[in-house]
């Protein structure tokens, strides 16, 4: 079976987000107030061959591991289906 | 003589000014593909700055995979000196043959400038024939220069004497000024700044031959007598 995949790479609780940070500021001037905590990731879609769903996880969860993200200063939330 | 390799990923574009640099220092240096999957008999390998493979997700993040990769990290493993410069830094952090990561610069702007560097550590391959607390003045040229760890890793770092060198006026938020940490072997090298752009009076500063005739020196002390 061929299951659909998000990947959300984000960076981790209390890593720096210089992007995020300046989109934050630049919202005020919009006219939008009160926004906050604004971090800024990746998403990235695919799609993968596997038995069932919980084998589709497994090689998910380590190709994110392997690549899509840094552990240093990224998590990941993936998504099945 | 002493034979250093200069790394060419699709998208490095400081190959040639560090071979320019060596090859003034004294050294052979010789280009080597990325894709091929041997080393050969060399003294030293450099990773040059630039954007290999695009930059493309994450610095550095395809360029570790490169065939060429998985013999540098068994040269460096036996000993053999490798420094990355700039993007070759990023490359060496994603391989995992030095700790943390290099993330956006905290004002969010590419940074080209000439920065002043104090050496923090004389005991790494790239720093053993300069002084500790010499100050030298290197460009960089960056815009993910902004060197994070985990707590623990900062703490072993500065436990272990391994940041070799740090900003006078930190230009990106790196952690504790780092401009430069060596692996525990202190055979592995990392650093932003670009000292093949700082070999010659005619380009502001020649400082940057001090770096680079320290690694001459590394590479040269592991041939045989």
């Amino acid at each position: 079976m061929r299951f659909p995949v998000l990947v959300e790479v984000r960076l981790r609780p209390g890593i720096a987000d210089p992007q995020g940070a300046t989109i934050q500021r630049a919202l005020p001037a919009l006219g939008f107030a009160g926004v906050a905590e604004v971090r800024v990731g990746k998403a990235i879609r695919f799609t993968v061959e596997a038995t069932d769903a919980a084998a589709a996880r497994g090689q998910v969860d380590e190709l994110c591991q392997r690549l899509l993200a840094n552990p240093v200063i990224e998590d990941t939330a993936v998504t099945i289906g | 003589m002493t034979t250093i390799g200069v790394v060419v990923f699709p998208g490095s574009n400081c190959e040639h000014d560090v071979v320019e640099a060596l090859q003034s220092l004294g050294a052979e240096a010789v280009l080597l593909w990325h894709g091929d999957s041997a080393v050969g008999d060399l003294d030293a390998v450099v990773l040059p700055g630039g954007f290999a493979h695009g930059d493309y997700l994450r610095p550095g993040a395809i360029a570790r995979f490169s065939p060429i990769m998985a013999s540098i990290t068994d040269f460096a493993a036996a000993g053999g000196p490798v420094v990355g410069i700039c993007n070759g830094f990023q490359v060496l952090t994603e391989a995992g043959l030095l700790p943390g990561a290099l993330q956006k610069n905290s004002g969010s702007r590419f940074l080209c400038a000439p920065t002043e560097l104090v050496v923090a550590s004389t005991q790494s391959a790239l720093t053993c024939a300069t002084t500790a607390g010499e100050v030298l003045r290197l460009p960089i040229n960056h815009f993910e220069g902004n060197y994070t760890c985990s707590a623990e890793t900062l703490a072993e770092l500065q436990g272990e004497d391994r940041v070799v060198l740090r900003y006078v006026s930190n230009p990106n938020g790196s952690m504790d000024d780092i401009a430069g940490v060596c692996s525990a072997g202190r055979n592995v090298v990392g650093l932003m700044p670009h000292p093949e752009r700082a070999c010659d009076p005619l380009l502001g500063s020649d400082d940057g031959r001090r770096l680079l005739g320290s690694l001459l020196m590394a590479a040269a002390s592991r041939l045989p007598a």
